[in-house]
C-alpha cells in the first residue's frame, strides 16, 4: 500500500449502489482516482452521472437506501497513517473525526446548507468546538480570521448576523469559511457555484483557488460546467452513468480527448462557443423592416416598491431573434412576462404589429383583443416540470390551445401528431404522461404547445437553462429549425451568454431592471460598450484550459454602491 | 454536427420503473400505486369497507330487534359461542341460569353446560323487516334456530333492559358512521365553496373569510355545540334532530377544509402550467375545472377522510353528554350514555367496552386510511 507522498486521498474501484424495487441502481460503478496536495480534480458529468454520489461516498453521507458496495477510500491522515474510510461505520466516531476536520465539504445550495436560526459566528465556531474544543473567546478570534480569509466585508459585524441577511455569494463564502475552520487537507466542493450568477461564480472560483494555494489543500470539485473545469482543474474525471469515461490532465481532456463520450461532450460545449451554423447561411434582416414588436419605455413597479422593469425600450423585427441577457434579479423574466400581460406594466407601450399591418398596444389591449394576441405571441417556460400539468397526457397538453381555438375531432388529432413529429417526438407517445419524459423531451412538448396555434412571436424564458449542455444545442437547433419553417421571431431570455451568442441576432443586456446595452450579438460580445456588459462577459468561464481568463476579469462597480451583502 | 446528435439517446428518467405501463399511468393509477405501499392504510381500508357494509346491512346482521327488551336478562353477561356439542358440529351457546344474590341484591348468571341453545345461520326472524329499507326479508344472518322461553343469545351481553348489545352496536353503526359522512359532505360543500371564493378572489373577500374562520375556531367547541343543541326543540322527530346535529358538527369541520382549498388555490394559481393555460386563452372557470380541481381533488379526498373521524367523535361526545341524539335513536354515543354511572360499569363492563371498541376501531382505521391517502395524494412529488 505504498502511496505517493503527495497523494492525500486515493479512491479505488468505488461502488455505491441503490437498491430499488426493480433491481439495483449502480450510481457509482467502479470509480478510481487520486487527490494530490495542492491540486484540483474536477469531476464532470451530466445530471444523473453519479458525480455527487461519488463525493458523498467519500464521507459516507450517501442518502438512504444507497450504500457503499465495495472499493476503498484511503486517506492519509495528518499523522501519516492510512485509513480506509469506506470501512468505517457511517455513524461511528472515527468517520466523524474525519468529516469537517480532515475532509470538508461545501454544497450547491448555500441557503439550505446553513441554519437560519444561528448566527454566522456560532455556525462557523461549531466545527472548532466539536473538533478542538476551542474556548469561546479564541473561537471568535479564529472565526473573524476565517471571515477575513474568505473576504467577507466588515467581518466584525458580519459575525453576528444571520444567514438570511446575506446574498447567495456571501452565503457561499460563509460555507467556505466553515469548511476551512479546521484546516482540512481535502475540500470537496459539490457544484458550489451552480446556484450563483456568473460574476459571483467568478469571485467564488477565485477565492477557492487562492485558499487552496495558501492552505495546500487538495480540492475535489464537482461541476457540470465545462467552462468552470477549464478554468480551475488540474486533472479531470469525466463520468457518465456511474462509470468513469476518461481521466486525465485538463489539457488532454480538452484538446486530445481519448474517449468518445468526452469528445462528444467537449464537442457540444465548443459548439456553443460560436454562432450557430444555421444562422451563417441566413440572409440578413433588413434594419429598416417595420418592427414586429416595439416596446417603448416600459415600466413595472411591484407593490413592494421594487422597480422590476425600469424604462425598457426594445424592438423585435420579423424573423429575428432578440436575446435578453442578465443576471438573476435583473428583471428579464418579469419583462418577458409583461410582453404577454401576465404582469400588468404601469407605464409605456408594447406595440405589436398584427398580420394586417395594424399595430395594437398589448399593454392596454382589452380582454378579447388580448385573447387574439396571445395566439400570435406565445411563451416557452423555463421549468420543464412545472409548465406541464402532470395530470394530463401529452396529447391533451398539446391539444389544449387548439381546442380553445375551436379545433375538434380528426383534424385535432392529426394536428397534434403533426406537431409532435415537428418537435421530434414520437406521435405514438401522445397517451403518455409528462412524468414518463426526460427534461429535454418535456421541453419539446412545451415547444409543441407554443407553436400549435401558428404564432408569430415566441417569448422563450430560459428555455434551455434546466437542460444538460449536450441537450442545449439540440434544443436551440430545433428552435431555429422551427423559426425557418414557420417564420417565427423569438425573444430569447437567458442568463447564459454562450446560448445567446449561438442563437440570437441581436442582444439586449439587462441590469437591475434597465437595459444597459443593445446591439448586434457579434458587436456586443466582441466589443461591449457598457462596463457591466464587459464585466459579465469577462466573468464567463472559457472552456479552454490554455486560455484561462476569469482571474483577469473586469469588475463592474456601479455608481450606486453595493451594500455589504449585495 | 453529427457528433452531437449521436450523443446518448435522451432516454426517460430512471424512476420509470415498470416501463410502458407507468408512462401512460394517469393520476389515479399513480395514486393507487403509492397508496398500495402503505400497508396499514390498506388494512384500514378493508376494515372501513367492512364496517360500512355492516352498517348498511345492520337489519340482516343484528340477530335481534335492538329495542326488544327482556326483563329476565337484565345485565346478562356475554355468552361464549361453542362450535361443537356432543362431538358433532353444532354451534351453540349455553343457557343462562339466573340466581338472585340476596346479599348484594344482584342477579347473577351462570351458563348451564347441560342446556345448549342451538345457534344457526340464516334463521327466520321474529319479525319481517325491509333490508336497506327496500327489500322485504325475514331472514337473519344468524340467530337462535328454535327460540324457547329462557333461551338467549347475547354475544356481547345485555343492558339494563335486557336488550342485546351486539344488535344495538350494529344498529348504532348506521347512525354513527353515516353522521360522519353526512357531516363531512356538508363540510365539503361549505369548505370548497367558501375556501374557493377566498382563494380565487383574494383581497377583501379573502380577508373577511379568513378572519371569520379564525373567529369560528376560537369559540370553544363543546359550549358552542351545547348552546346550539339546546336550541333543538324536544318535540322534534328523531330524524330531524339527527339532521340538525350533523349540521352542528359540520359547522366547525368546514373551516379546516376551506383553508386547505384556499391554500391549494393560491399555490396552484402561480404554477407555470396554469399560466400556460391562461395564455392559451382558457377562461378562469375553465382553468378551475380543468386544471385546479383535478390537481387538488386527491388532497380533498384525503382531508375528507381525516375529517370523518372527528365528526364521529363529535357526535359521540354530544350524545354522551346527553345533548346530541336521544334514545330511542341508537348511536354509539347514545350507547355510551348507558355506561355513564360507575355502578353499571362495575356490574356490566361490556356496556362500556363494546361501543367504545367500535368507536376506537373505526376512528383509528379512518385516521390511518386518511394518512395513507394524504401520503399518496400527490403522486408526483417523489417522481418529479
Amino acid at each position: 500500500m505504498s502511496m505517493n507522498k503527495d497523494t492525500i486521498l486515493k479512491v479505488e474501484d468505488l461502488k455505491t449502489y441503490f437498491p430499488t424495487r426493480t433491481g439495483i441502481f449502480k450510481a457509482v460503478d467502479g470509480v478510481s482516482f487520486e487527490l494530490k496536495r495542492g491540486k484540483t480534480l474536477c469531476v464532470v458529468g451530466e445530471s444523473g452521472s453519479g458525480k455527487s454520489v461519488t463525493a458523498r461516498s467519500i464521507l459516507q453521507i450517501v442518502d438512504k437506501p444507497g450504500r457503499i458496495e465495495s472499493g476503498s477510500v484511503l486517506l492519509t491522515r495528518a499523522d501519516g497513517s492510512l485509513t480506509d474510510l469506506a470501512k468505517l461505520d457511517p455513524r461511528g466516531k472515527d468517520i466523524r473525526s474525519v468529516r469537517g476536520k480532515e475532509i470538508a465539504m461545501i454544497f450547491q445550495e448555500p441557503m439550505s446548507s446553513l441554519s437560519p436560526v444561528h448566527r454566522i459566528g456560532t455556525q462557523i465556531g461549531e466545527a472548532l468546538r466539536i473538533h478542538f474544543g476551542t474556548p469561546k473567546k479564541e473561537q471568535r478570534e479564529r472565526v473573524l480570521e476565517l471571515l477575513r480569509q474568505v473576504e467577507i466585508p466588515r467581518p466584525e459585524t458580519a459575525i453576528d448576523r444571520y444567514t438570511f441577511e446575506f446574498s447567495g455569494g456571501m452565503r457561499q463564502r460563509v460555507m467556505i469559511a466553515m469548511a476551512l475552520a479546521c484546516n482540512p487537507q481535502v475540500l470537496i466542493a459539490d457544484e458550489p457555484t451552480t446556484a450563483l450568477d456568473v460574476t459571483t461564480q467568478a469571485e467564488i472560483l477565485d477565492l477557492i483557488k487562492k485558499l487552496q494555494q495558501s492552505h495546500g489543500m487538495a480540492v475535489l470539485f464537482i461541476t457540470h460546467d465545462m467552462g468552470v473545469v477549464a478554468e480551475i482543474a488540474d486533472e479531470v474525471l469525466v463520468m457518465y452513468r456511474g462509470k468513469v469515461m476518461e481521466r486525465g490532465p485538463v489539457e488532454q481532456i480538452f484538446h486530445a480527448p481519448q474517449d468518445d463520450y468526452t469528445r462528444r461532450l467537449i464537442g457540444s460545449v465548443v459548439k456553443l462557443e460560436k454562432k450557430a451554423e444555421v444562422r451563417l447561411t441566413r440572409t440578413a434582416i433588413p434594419a429598416e423592416a417595420a418592427p414586429l414588436l416595439d416596446v417603448k419605455n416600459l415600466s413595472l413597479t411591484f407593490p413592494s416598491g421594487l422597480k422590476a422593469v425600469d424604462d425598457v425600450s426594445l424592438t423585435v423585427r420579423p424573423g429575428e431573434t432578440l436575446g435578453i441577457v442578465g443576471e438573476s434579479g435583473s428583471g428579464k423574466t418579469t419583462m418577458g412576462r409583461c410582453l404577454l400581460r401576465i404582469y400588468d406594466p404601469q407605464a409605456g407601450a408594447i406595440d405589436f404589429r398584427r398580420p394586417d399591418g395594424k399595430t395594437v398596444d398589448i399593454r392596454t389591449a382589452d380582454r378579447a383583443e388580448l385573447k387574439n394576441i396571445r395566439r400570435e405571441v406565445r411563451m416557452i417556460f423555463q421549468d420543464p416540470v412545472g409548465s406541464l400539468s402532470p395530470r394530463k397526457n401529452v396529447g391533451q397538453i398539446i391539444a389544449e390551445p387548439l381546442k380553445l381555438a375551436g379545433m375538434r375531432g380528426r383534424e385535432l388529432d392529426d394536428r397534434v401528431a403533426e406537431l409532435m413529429a415537428q418537435v421530434d417526438l414520437e406521435p405514438a407517445w401522445r397517451e403518455r404522461y409528462p412524468h414518463a419524459f426526460s427534461g429535454g423531451q418535456r421541453q419539446r412538448i412545451g415547444i409543441a404547445r407554443a407553436i400549435a396555434v401558428k404564432p408569430r412571436l415566441i417569448v422563450a424564458d430560459e428555455a434551455t437553462s434546466a437542460l444538460d449542455v449536450s441537450l442545449r444545442s439540440q434544443m436551440l437547433d430545433l428552435m431555429m429549425k422551427l423559426q425557418d419553417e414557420l417564420g417565427l421571431s423569438y425573444v430569447f431570455i437567458s442568463h447564459d451568454m454562450s446560448v445567446i451568442r449561438y442563437m440570437c441576432d441581436r442582444v439586449a443586456v439587462m441590469y437591475r431592471g434597465r437595459i444597459v446595452e443593445t446591439g448586434d450579438t457579434d458587436q456586443v460580445v466582441n466589443h461591449p460598450q457598457h462596463d457591466y456588459t464587459r464585466a459579465l462577459l469577462s466573468a464567463i468561464p472559457h472552456p479552454d484550459p490554455r486560455d484561462r481568463r476569469i482571474h483577469k476579469r473586469f469588475r463592474y462597480d456601479p455608481a450606486r454602491t453595493v451594500s455589504a451583502n449585495g | 454536427m453529427t457528433d452531437i446528435t449521436s450523443l446518448p439517446p435522451d432516454t426517460g428518467p430512471s424512476f420509470n420503473l415498470s416501463g410502458k405501463d407507468m408512462a401512460v399511468a394517469g393520476q389515479w393509477r399513480l395514486f393507487w400505486l403509492k397508496f398500495k405501499k402503505h400497508r396499514i392504510a390498506l388494512a384500514s381500508l378493508v376494515i372501513i369497507v367492512f364496517m360500512y357494509l355492516v352498517a348498511a346491512f345492520a337489519d340482516f346482521i343484528a340477530p335481534f330487534d335492538p329495542n326488544a327488551t327482556n326483563a329476565r336478562f337484565t345485565y346478562a353477561p356475554p355468552q361464549a359461542l361453542s362450535l361443537f356439542h356432543d362431538g358433532s358440529f353444532q354451534p351453540n351457546v349455553k343457557q343462562l341460569k339466573m340466581t338472585l344474590n340476596t346479599e348484594s341484591m344482584r342477579r347473577e348468571f351462570q351458563p348451564d353446560p347441560a342446556k345448549p341453545v342451538k345457534v344457526g345461520f340464516f334463521v327466520k326472524a321474529q319479525q319481517p323487516y325491509y333490508l336497506l329499507g327496500l327489500v322485504p326479508m325475514q331472514t337473519k344472518l344468524f340467530g337462535l334456530t328454535n327460540p324457547q322461553v329462557g333461551d338467549s343469545l347475547y354475544i356481547f351481553g345485555a343492558d339494563r333492559l335486557g336488550r342485546d348489545i351486539f344488535s344495538r352496536v350494529v344498529h348504532g353503526a348506521k347512525i354513527s358512521l353515516s353522521i360522519g359522512l353526512v357531516g363531512v359532505f356538508m363540510s365539503l360543500i361549505l369548505g370548497v365553496t367558501i375556501g374557493g371564493i377566498s382563494g380565487f378572489f383574494g383581497g377583501g373577500a379573502d380577508l373577511a373569510i379568513q378572519r371569520f374562520i379564525e373567529l369560528l375556531r376560537s369559540i370553544p367547541t363543546i359550549p358552542l355545540w351545547m348552546g346550539l343543541a339546546a336550541a333543538i326543540p324536544v318535540g322534534w322527530p328523531p330524524l330531524r334532530t339527527y339532521f340538525v346535529i350533523t349540521l352542528i358538527v359540520s359547522l366547525i369541520g368546514w373551516t379546516s377544509l376551506a383553508r386547505e382549498v384556499r391554500g391549494k388555490f393560491l399555490s396552484l394559481r402561480s404554477e407555470d402550467f396554469v399560466i400556460a393555460a391562461r395564455l392559451d386563452g382558457m377562461s378562469e372557470i375553465g382553468i378551475i375545472f380543468s386544471h385546479l380541481v383535478p390537481s387538488f381533488m386527491s388532497h380533498i379526498i384525503a382531508t375528507l377522510t381525516l375529517a370523518i373521524p372527528s365528526m364521529i367523535l363529535a357526535e359521540t361526545a354530544l350524545s354522551f353528554l346527553g345533548i346530541g341524539l336521544q334514545p330511542p335513536i341508537i348511536s354509539w354515543g347514545v350507547l355510551l350514555q348507558e355506561a355513564q354511572n360507575i355502578r353499571a360499569v362495575a356490574q356490566a363492563p361490556w356496556l362500556l367496552f363494546t361501543p367504545a371498541a367500535a368507536i376506537v376501531i373505526s376512528v383509528l382505521s379512518l385516521n390511518f386510511l386518511g394518512d395513507g391517502l394524504r401520503d399518496a395524494a400527490d403522486p408526483y412529488e417523489s417522481v418529479s
